[in-house]
């Protein structure tokens, strides 16, 4: 018999292990939650630009595909970083980098005034933006800590388990990126 | 160099009101003595080890009542001021300043709710439902330590505009945009007003992953859905609720952040911003977020109903799908709060039919605790008395309800007296009639000894007849035109009659909270008498009463398999053997969660004050802690099964040494034996160094 155990057969470790993984997911919900209110604030403020310039004037969705490009190949790497470890320096690399070039699309909107003080549809851009950002940063913050520890104490049950935790938790920002580049990138630009 | 160290913060912060010079002498004062207390005990160890450092959900929910106790005392002063002024307004102009006015009844409304009703919902669920379960502790007890400490960091937060600001946020307990922005409210009161509710939030939205992880994952072998007990469903459905819906409260205040720090428009009235997305936002979590308090204490009614009643639960299944269908339906009727701004008529009926649907699924929870009691044997304790005055304060809080839900009887009674009338019937009638039916229903499980019956009758009685008195009038006044918030009025109105026996009914509600202080206390100087020996005292039918009074750490000394809905009962028909002993997995002692939650108070107060340094200072911290504690593998320790054994026999030793003591044959401690005798027990509680 080949089956996945029931609680009852866990166990100890394997139980609590479960848990956090479970835990875990309901965590993601949540995070997801508080995307769900940036993506309604950003529908609802898109066409609020103050007579402003709005999102087809100002967005390039050429940037956001190389940086959907770089976001895809990372969560790849997670997925060969679960069979071996090395990998996962590779997806730090494509994370830095993704983060490299939303910080340069930035740095040109505020370099020609287009500040989130500017108007309602820019403060909901950049604060959607950074958020997700910011969840990339502090993903690669703990990646780089885990790969410390690997190194110090190798892959032990709690490493392992912290390394699924983190592949769960990029894929959920790559699918949140997903949305990013739909919602903000290509539907203004289609007229929806 | 000075705006570096200290940002905005300078002399004119200190205090120099009345009631700021009060309020930070007075806590100051009471913290002091407290601190003398606890170093003439010399207890600071026992505290820390003990008690601040625990991981023990029981313990843990203890300290949930304290601090919601305290601040139940604080949100209730308020209540007390606002009911004063109003009755003194109408021939005069009161004595509170409007500003004062209205920083009192938001912070009124931010207390009852945040740290009121959560904490003591909190604390009930924290130490009912691992015992419920048939659990040894949560899924994560770190993340519940943090949650717990995250909320007093909330409280503190909240409380520091005593100390410094001297001003609370004049806007509402729920802070509607563009008045919460800086244009309108440019104080500080606001910022304490975001970051005590940012922080204690998260700690909220934490603890709601970490029960639905427990009550999911860990429960008794056998325990299946729809086997659990009802305030464990109950305490679920409100979970769940908690996490669907504070993450929208968290992302909320974020954006209310932005706006009032970096000059961003989502809902200022300039810049293309939206504040009617603020209401909407805001109510999409404010509205579940009465139900999250009402739900536990829905659980709490069906658990003393049926065991004062001698029965199981009538239409168990009904209740519970009554439950779920109470939270479900009270995530998709937010607007009905602000049918008048704007929404047409199809948005404000479906609202308004979305609304009125919730009375379905709450009909079929009364109708499940009448059945409950129909040809049982009921014994009226005083959880039961809470229960009759929940059911009838409750109808009349349910029937205005279906009223307001109505768009065009809406139109007229919008932001009226009559609407306060409505939400605090439920809020008190409901939410803290259950919380006090829970306390003293499960007294005897968590201190080890019953309450006192008499004293307790008598603050039911007045709360109840308090609640009539205050709040009838105020349904009154609603429909006379009185609006919510009212800080004058004239006195042609002929309201001021009204207003003086709203008061006079807060005045007998404040009478019923000093009776139930007084209960207590005279509970403790009682403890030997009411000494729960049994560990089921009530002749309940759940779990949480299989074991002896308080529980061991540890709770079961063998997880027990679970046959049917009301285990315990089924153990007592069977008299059931004891399983053997078995080795056990504890969690350690841990303070992380308080480092974390100071250094988080530390942000909150540095983004209040605008002190950047201390921003960077305790995020960095709060990270460094956490990556400590997530790469510390020893968290646990085990008991062995000789230990355990060891420590049952001492237990068992003890209880028999109590039971000469405790006897149920006479009356409780009446008022005038109290009077008597409790100065001599105070006198010798300082004096006795143990």
């Amino acid at each position: 018999m080949n089956h996945a155990p029931t609680r009852d057969e866990m166990t100890h470790e394997e139980a609590a292990d479960d848990r956090t993984m479970f835990g875990f997911w309901v965590y993601l919900m949540t995070d997801l939650l508080m995307f769900a209110v940036l993506f309604a604030v950003f529908a609802v403020l898109l066409n609020s630009t103050d007579g402003g310039p709005g999102a087809t004037d100002l967005l390039s969705p050429q940037i956001a595909l190389i940086n959907t490009v770089l976001l895809l190949t990372s969560s790849f790497t997670v997925g060969l970083g679960l069979q071996a470890v090395t990998w996962f320096g590779l997806t730090f690399l494509l994370g830095a980098a993704f983060l490299g070039v939303e910080l340069y699309e930035f740095y040109e909107l505020i370099h020609h005034g287009h500040t989130m003080q500017s108007s309602a549809f820019l403060s909901a851009f950049f604060v959607l933006l950074s958020t997700h950002g910011l969840h990339i940063a502090a993903g690669l913050l703990w990646l780089g800590i885990i790969l410390i520890y690997v190194l110090k104490r190798g892959l032990t049950r709690s490493n392992v388990r912290k390394l699924a935790l983190l592949s769960l938790f990029w894929h959920f920002l790559d699918i949140v990126w997903i949305f990013i580049f739909t919602v903000v990138y290509l539907m203004p630009f289609t007229g929806v | 160099m000075k705006e570096f160290w200290l940002g905005k913060l300078d002399w004119s912060a200190l205090p120099h009101e009345w009631f700021t010079i009060a309020g930070s002498v007075g806590i100051t004062l009471m913290l002091l003595s407290l601190a003398a207390f606890i170093t003439y005990k010399k207890s600071w160890t026992w505290l820390w080890k003990d008690w601040l450092t625990t991981v023990d959900p029981k313990k843990i929910g203890i300290m949930y009542f304290i601090v919601g106790g305290l601040m139940l005392a604080r949100g209730g002063l308020d209540a007390i001021m606002l009911w004063a002024h109003q009755a003194l307004a109408g021939s005069g102009e009161g004595y509170l300043t409007a500003q004062h006015y209205q920083e009192i009844f938001t912070a009124h409304g931010n207390i009852m709710v945040f740290f009121v009703a959560m904490a003591l919902i909190f604390g009930f669920v924290n130490y009912i439902v691992p015992l419920q379960i048939g659990a040894r502790d949560l899924a994560s007890p770190f993340m519940n330590t943090l949650g717990f400490w995250l909320y007093v960091a909330g409280v503190i937060m909240i409380n520091m505009f005593f100390f410094f600001g001297g001003e609370y946020a004049a806007t509402g307990w729920l802070a509607v945009a563009p008045l919460s922005g800086t244009e309108f409210s440019p104080g500080v009161g606001m910022d304490y007003w975001i970051w005590s509710l940012q922080i204690s939030g998260i700690g909220t939205t934490l603890g709601g992953i970490n029960f639905i992880m427990t009550i999911l994952k860990m429960r008794a072998p056998g325990m299946s859905l729809m086997k659990m007990p009802p305030f464990t469903w109950g305490s679920l459905c409100s979970m769940m609720m908690v996490v669907s819906v504070f993450p929208l409260l968290t992302m909320t205040i974020i954006l209310l952040f932005f706006d009032r720090y970096f000059g961003t428009h989502f809902f200022t009235t300039s810049g293309g911003g939206n504040p009617m997305m603020y209401t909407n936002l805001i109510w999409m979590w404010g509205h579940p977020e009465v139900y999250i308090i009402m739900l536990p204490s829905f659980g709490i009614f069906t658990e003393v109903v049926s065991t004062f009643s001698r029965k199981p639960v009538a239409f168990y299944k009904s209740n519970v799908i009554a439950m779920i269908g109470v939270s479900t339906i009270s995530l998709c009727v937010w607007l009905h709060h602000f049918f008048t701004m704007g929404a047409d008529a199809n948005v404000n009926s479906a609202f308004g039919v979305a609304t009125m649907l919730i009375a379905i699924p709450t009909s079929a929870l009364v109708i499940s605790w009448i059945a409950t009691m129909y040809k049982g044997r009921i014994s009226f304790k005083t959880p039961m008395l809470w229960l009759l005055g929940f059911v009838v304060i409750f109808g009349v809080g349910g029937i205005t309800g279906v009223l307001l839900a109505i768009p065009p009887v809406d139109f007229q009674l919008h932001n009226s007296l009559f609407l306060i009338a409505h939400f605090h019937s439920n809020a008190v009638g409901g939410v803290l009639f259950g919380i006090f039916a829970g306390l003293s229903y499960w007294a005897p499980k968590m201190l080890g000894f019953r309450l006192n019956e008499r004293i307790g009758r008598y603050a039911v009685w007045s709360w109840i007849v308090g609640f009539f008195v205050a709040f009838t009038p105020l349904y009154v006044l609603g429909l006379m035109g009185a609006t919510r918030r009212l800080d004058t009025y004239d006195a042609s109105t002929g309201w001021q009659p009204f207003f003086v026996m709203s008061f006079i009914g807060g005045l007998i509600i404040a009478l019923g909270v000093v009776l139930q202080v007084v209960q207590i206390i005279a509970s403790i100087m009682q403890r030997k008498q009411l000494a729960d020996t049994t560990g089921d005292p009530w002749n309940a039918r759940t779990l949480e009463w299989s074991m002896p009074s308080p529980p061991q750490e540890y709770n079961f000394t063998a997880i027990p398999e679970v046959t049917t809905r009301d285990v315990f009962w089924k153990m007592k028909e069977d008299n059931a053997q004891p399983l053997p002993y078995e080795d056990i997995h504890m969690p350690k002692r841990t303070a992380t969660g308080i480092y974390i939650s100071a250094f988080a108070f530390l942000a909150g107060f540095g983004f209040v004050w605008e002190i950047v340094w201390l921003v960077v200072v305790s995020i960095v911290g709060i990270i460094v802690v956490f990556v400590m504690k997530g790469f510390d593998e020893h968290a646990e320790y085990t008991i062995s099964a000789s230990k355990v054994s060891q420590m049952e026999a001492t237990r068992a030793k003890k209880i028999e040494e109590a039971k000469q003591y405790a006897r149920d044959d006479h009356e409780d401690m009446g008022l005038i034996e109290f009077m008597r005798t409790a100065p001599g027990w105070l006198f010798g509680l300082v004096r006795n160094k143990s």
